[in-house]
């Protein structure tokens, strides 16, 4: 199985080369048969890497143990849900998902775009079979995962269990396809730029493959804070680590992009600007993905060092020359439609709202090099942790969820003042509202006063817009109110879709800003004894260590604390908290005891019990006791943020050609004044 | 007292499970467990000294060196395997009990173990640049937009003077209906 699936990266390999050749050659000179050549290219790709992954998973699956990979990733005692998992837990493994997850968007692009897209696919096809040819050269000559060992151990080393978590399972796909479909929107941009047709059409196929994107690099970093938060035991789900930075980095971008794709759309303007997005985007991608694999950034996320990371950086410093060099060259090609008319208009905010996105991005960019920076510069190597990234992003992640709730409530093209005033009036006095009500119940962190007060205005602003809406139905068509509300998100899904993510936002933002009345304590308790933390709402908590037991699960020795709750002298549960040491089939450990947190998660706070250890093998237990407030907002906020970004996705909803229509007929209502 | 079928196999269960439960070795109040090598590194009880709140201030100031790269109050109080954060802590707690300040402790670790030790990097010299080049960034890039917009904007209107005497004529409307329609557009949602 390993030859056939080594084969199969050799096979991957050439098929690309020939796929990235005629892609080009086929496009540029006009020539149908090397354009289908290099469609059929993109197919037998994907059908090489898809046998190389089928051979690979065959392998765990067999415990084929003199197998390199399996060896190092996998043991005969792991679960089976672990085993699927296990394809993508290690650097050469994920490699290969890569590639085979890049071919299966590619095919998918050539499938699914509409034929009036199909000038741009020949370019596409030739793009991502070079990126995808990249990655398997990565395999061919660095990270082969089939390369086989000269003995067989009796058994795997297993998987490190902070890896056995249901979100492992699923947050490192979730992301990886984030990562890997940037690539499609960048194929397209650089087709529209190699074919200098760069009308407002390529916009529309890249927007939806540009969101694909965003949603899956949305719901990854999601999982991954999910995971830190449930497995690490830390108490938190964001660290500023130099992995989850280069995650967050090119989601920031297309964020960005999926903002000024608007003004584009609608006006014709900013082309410029949303091409240097869209390949900003994916060359942060690719940073991403050496950072994660270089080891030049300590982080604890990151594979172990190896050379691999130079051939990302090698790929990213030809990756950007070249495309900057084209978009350089058609520069001339992407001059405005349209003049933006007013400082107080949708697109100025817009424009502003962009400036923030990419300040962040380049503000995490900056905290996260500056390490290497100031070994560079000084010769001292500092930390850039996350009292540094506090400090400098909480200012501009303020300003932006301010700006989240002021451009939606001003005009395309220009704001009159009355008009102004009638979208503010309401917005405006609730965010008041909130910060005075907040400042009287004796709130005094700044940071979270004005989190919570911009969170109460950008909430009025997508209720607002919402009950206006509908209402506008209910007068029109008699609807009820609740079922206009439902056909107008129907009726334009992009841009109440929008406001939903919003609202997402502004829930993710509030629960952030709980963090700060975290409270914690540790105890060593015999059973029986307790141990009481006040939340931040003024209850009593007690924690009452029940007893210790100690079993056998399916791959680890388990040893388990129970903790009794009560709140205010009321019993409210009881909390399970483990250490677990992995074994492999033979009874021998195969890493450290890890810890499993003991949660119980509610509206206001969250409980979160860690046993520390035992004292001298006693039942006597060391314990953190922590109450982090807010934390199921996060989670609900993201399903929030999420099933927005579907309904902006879900096809249909009315097409941007009769807005476009519409901002045309305003252009010429505004002459006439 | 009669006792149904479920209700013996209740009393059962929990009697074997009470039996089982004290067959473990060294049950009871603090009794020894059965296997404590797999319930990880033996922790010594929880002092005043690991709960107080200036420590913990100066601990989250400082890196752990086991390369987590979390502070060591994050560190000790999450990675019970760590080696490096429990000793640190005693370095602290014992650099306090020589009459040490919280800022004299932080300069002693600085000065043992480097400057990437703290957390985030001190306020002076090339580090100022770490701290303020990304708001410098941000504000000089928003007045280059605003710069951008007022040219932009001032264009659009030269623009706009000069199709407005072939506009005018081309809407079949008064100058009321104009309005009227302009404020009807304004009310749409856009």
């Amino acid at each position: 199985m390993t030859l056939l699936g080594h084969l199969s990266l050799w096979l991957a390999f050439l098929v690309g080369l020939w796929g990235a050749v005629t892609g080009f050659a086929g496009g540029l000179q006009g020539r149908v048969d090397l354009q289908r050549s290099a469609r059929h290219a993109v197919f037998a790709m994907f059908g090489a890497l898809a046998l190389a992954s089928i051979c690979l998973e065959t392998a765990i699956f067999r415990h084929d143990f003199n197998v390199e990979y399996v060896a190092a990733y996998t043991s005969r005692n792991l679960p089976t849900f672990y085993l699927w998992s296990a394809l993508y837990a290690g650097q050469k493994g994920s490699l290969l998902f890569w590639a085979t997850v890049l071919s299966l968007f590619a095919a998918l692009a050539q499938l699914l775009t509409s034929g009036r897209h199909r000038v741009y696919l020949p370019f596409v096809a030739a793009v991502t079979c070079v990126v995808a040819a990249f990655f398997v050269s990565v395999m061919l000559f660095a990270a082969n995962p089939f390369e086989r060992l000269a003995f067989t151990p009796v058994d795997g080393r297993g998987m490190n269990p902070q890896l056995q978590n249901p979100g492992m399972v699923f947050h490192p796909p979730m992301l990886y396809l984030g990562y890997i479909s940037i690539t499609i929107p960048f194929a397209f941009a650089i087709a529209a730029l190699l074919s200098k047709k760069l009308e407002v059409d390529w916009l529309v196929a890249v927007r939806k493959w540009t969101l694909v994107s965003w949603l899956f690099l949305a719901i990854g970093l999601l999982l991954g804070m999910w995971w830190a938060y449930v497995e690490l035991g830390w108490g938190g789900y964001w660290a500023w680590d130099p992995v989850e930075n280069a995650a967050l980095l090119p989601w920031l971008v297309m964020t960005a992009f999926l903002h000024s794709v608007m003004i584009q759309e609608k006006r014709g303007m900013l082309k410029k600007w949303n091409l240097a997005l869209i390949i900003g985007a994916w060359l942060l991608s690719i940073f991403g993905t050496f950072i994660t694999r270089s080891g030049v950034i300590a982080s604890v996320h990151s594979f172990t060092q190896s050379g691999v990371g130079y051939f990302f950086l090698v790929f990213l410093v030809v990756a950007a020359v070249a495309s900057f060099t084209l978009y350089a060259t058609r520069l001339p090609l992407l001059e405005a439609e349209a003049k933006l008319e007013s400082m107080v208009s949708r697109e100025a905010s817009f424009l502003f709202n962009n400036l923030l996105f990419i300040g962040i991005a380049f503000s995490v960019l900056w905290g996260t090099l500056f390490p290497i920076l100031s070994e560079w510069v000084q010769g001292t190597k500092v930390t850039v942790g996350p009292p540094f990234f506090n400090q400098v992003n909480i200012p501009l992640g303020l300003a932006l969820l301010a700006l989240t709730g002021i451009g939606p409530l001003i005009a395309w093209r220009r704001a009159s003042l009355p008009n102004l005033r009638r979208q503010f009036a309401v917005p405006a006095v609730t965010g008041l509202f909130v910060f005075l009500i907040l400042l009287v119940a004796g709130m005094r962190d700044v940071g979270a006063l004005i989190a919570i007060a911009l969170g109460g205005f950008v909430t009025a602003t997508v209720i607002q817009e919402f009950g206006r809406g509908a209402s506008a139905r209910h007068r029109q068509y008699g609807e009820p109110l609740a079922l206009a509300a439902v056909r107008l998100i129907g009726r334009n899904r992009r841009r109440y879709g929008g406001y939903i993510v919003h609202f997402g936002m502004v829930l993710l933002f509030v629960a952030f800003a709980g963090m700060a009345f975290k409270t914690e304590t540790q105890a060593t308790l015999r059973p029986g004894e307790s141990a009481t933390l006040r939340s931040p709402y003024g209850h009593l908590y007690t924690f009452t260590h029940l007893s210790i037991s100690q079993y056998d699960a399916l791959n680890r020795r388990v040893t388990a604390a129970f903790v009794d709750v009560s709140r205010d002298g009321k019993q409210v549960g009881r909390l399970k908290t483990e250490k677990r040491q992995h074994v492999d089939a033979l009874g021998r450990n195969t890493f450290e005891p890890s810890t499993e947190v003991g949660i119980r998660s509610g509206l206001r706070e969250d409980l979160y019990v860690v046993l520390g250890g035992l004292v001298n093998g006693t039942e006597q237990a060391v314990y953190r006791f922590t109450i982090n407030p807010l934390v199921w907002w996060v989670w609900f906020g993201g399903y929030v943020l999420v099933a927005g970004g579907l309904i902006v996705l879900w096809p249909g909803g009315g097409p941007p050609a009769v807005r476009r229509t519409q901002a045309g007929y305003a252009v010429k209502l505004e002459a006439q004044r | 007292m009669s006792v149904d079928r479920r209700g013996f196999l209740v009393a059962v269960a929990a009697t074997v499970g009470a039996a089982v439960q004290d067959s473990l070795a060294g049950s009871g109040p603090a009794g020894k467990v059965a296997d404590p090598a797999s319930a990880g590194r033996a922790m010594a009880p929880t002092t005043a000294a690991d709960t107080d709140a200036g420590f913990q201030a100066i601990e989250k100031q400082l890196k752990c060196s086991c390369g987590c790269g979390l502070d060591i109050y994050t560190c000790r109080t999450t990675d019970f395997n760590c080696t490096y954060s429990p000793g640190l802590h005693r370095q602290i707690v014992a650099l306090a009990d020589e009459g040490k300040s919280a800022q004299e402790i932080i300069d002693a670790f600085v000065a043992q173990y480097g400057q990437q030790v703290l957390m985030a990097p001190p306020k002076r010299g090339f580090n100022l640049a770490g701290y303020f080049v990304p708001s410098l960034v941000v504000l000089v890039a928003a007045g280059f937009l605003i710069l951008m917009l007022r040219r932009w904007t001032r264009a659009a209107a030269v623009e706009a003077a000069a199709v407005l005497p072939v506009a005018r004529g081309s809407v079949d409307a008064s100058p009321a209906e104009l309005e009227r329609l302009r404020r009807e557009l304004e009310r749409l949602p856009n």
